[in-house]
């Protein structure tokens, strides 16, 4: 099993409950604005965490509230695509890139930018970049950073459609090439058809 | 201008860049605490913070020679431990000019640090920065431009200083004599109006330097980071 996840966590008035069981692959959260899907990720990431629940990833407990373990978010080694890049503007696009990565990690620098056709854009600061050649290089910083799955928040929702069919087309080869456990949120129908093994509604 | 013009800047200058680089960490740490901190006594310690800029300056002035003079419970162990002295010294003079400058640069860097986008911070986290690397990287380099305003609304400030300058360490030439305590002490000889305009005139190209260099500095830091910053 990739993701086996039972967890709640009251926000103000609402409740968020969220439990499922996933393989390999990608798995969508599938759902309404509102109903906490980002936070359902952020409590996989280890930045919320949960009132109760168990949060196991590939084998690995990295929350259980019976048991009182908690693994810090920098070392559940999520790789978190956030649904507007969120590149660190002071840092040029290889900085960006190499903010989390090391030596022993998945592919290289150079691997990351072929795979996902950024080469080019290696000197750029982020603010000049399009919707879409940001979010790959927020997906080549997740990849570098050598994550162990990959949490992905509604990372076509800011684009326009050409760029999203040239995202997804990325997100399909990552699920297919690299075969590390995703879970991808989103609201939209045909996006989570097209890229989920496996559909959550929430 | 003449020789003893040029030594009055000079002096000033020295006081102000000692007072700024002196409590520039304290500020900072200061600015850190009321932004990000949650405890009691906040709004207690803002308030201590910023009673210089509302105090009347006499009073400050007179408490750091209270606490600071050669008697004071401060300025006794500055001596015995640190062999520094402040009373009728440029020290002293950089002391009050710090004091004075402190709400200024902490209200600045507060308000920088504040607008820190948290986001990017857990995004780091994520990537596996450890909570001192996120401050290095991230934190420290978001909120740049707010604390070199800071400094340079502080250097600014400590340029003008007067009346709590003038209480603790009073009008020495050469010594604790600085802009404005030259232009009063001027003022107050009769003929001294050519030295008045003179020393004046000085003051305000000082002042307006300093204010144009920190908003060229800003803009240049902030152009990479989308967003606009101004010191003005």
């Amino acid at each position: 099993m990739s993701f086996e996840i039972s967890v709640s966590r009251r926000l103000g008035d609402t409740l968020v409950q969220c439990a499922f069981v996933a393989d390999a692959g990608l798995t969508a959260l599938f759902g309404p604005s509102g109903a906490g899907k980002t936070s359902v990720l952020n409590m996989v990431a280890g930045l919320l965490k949960p009132d109760e629940g168990r949060i196991v990833v590939a084998g690995e407990v990295l929350f259980d509230s019976t048991s009182g373990t908690d693994i810090s978010v920098q070392a559940r080694r999520a790789g978190y695509v956030f649904q507007d890049g969120r590149l660190f503007p002071h840092m040029r696009v290889r900085d960006n890139l190499l903010f989390g990565s090391s030596d022993d990690g998945l592919m290289s620098l150079a691997d990351a930018a072929e795979f996902l056709g950024i080469g080019h854009l290696l000197d750029r600061w982020p603010r000049t970049l399009s919707g879409g050649e940001a979010q790959r290089v927020a997906i080549g910083r997740a990849m570098l950073s050598n994550p162990r799955f990959l949490l992905m928040d509604e990372p076509l929702a800011a684009l326009d459609r050409a760029r999203r069919e040239e995202v997804m087309r990325t997100i399909e080869r990552l699920r297919d090439e690299l075969g590390l456990p995703i879970l991808y949120v989103s609201h939209d129908r045909a996006e989570v058809k097209r890229l989920a093994g496996h559909i959550v509604e929430i | 201008m003449t020789a003893e013009d040029w030594a009055i800047v000079h002096l000033s200058l020295k006081v102000s860049a000692v007072a700024v680089g002196g409590c520039l960490p304290l500020a900072f740490a200061l600015a850190w605490v009321l932004a990000r901190g949650k405890f009691a006594g906040k709004v207690l310690l803002d308030a201590l913070i910023h009673l210089p800029l509302v105090l009347p300056p006499v009073v400050t002035g007179w408490m750091l020679l209270i606490a600071f003079g050669p008697q004071g419970p401060v300025g006794s162990w500055f001596e015995s431990a640190l062999g520094l002295t402040f009373m009728f010294r440029w020290t002293g003079a950089a002391l009050a000019a710090a004091v004075m400058a402190l709400p200024l640069m902490v209200r600045a860097m507060r308000l920088s640090i504040e607008a820190v986008d948290l986001r990017f911070e857990a995004t780091a986290m994520t990537l596996g920065a450890s909570r001192w690397r996120v401050f290095r990287t991230i934190t420290l380099p978001l909120a740049l431009p707010g604390v070199v305003a800071g400094a340079v609304l502080g250097f600014a400030r400590s340029l003008g200083e007067f009346g709590a300058t003038i209480t603790f360490v009073s009008n020495i030439p050469g010594e604790t004599q600085t802009l404005p305590l030259a232009i009063y002490s001027a003022l107050q000889v009769p003929g001294g109006e050519a030295a008045v305009t003179r020393l004046a005139g000085i003051s305000v190209a000082l002042s307006l330097a300093a204010l144009v260099v920190s908003e060229v500095l800003a803009r240049r830091m902030a152009r990479h980071m989308g967003k606009s910053a101004h010191v003005l």
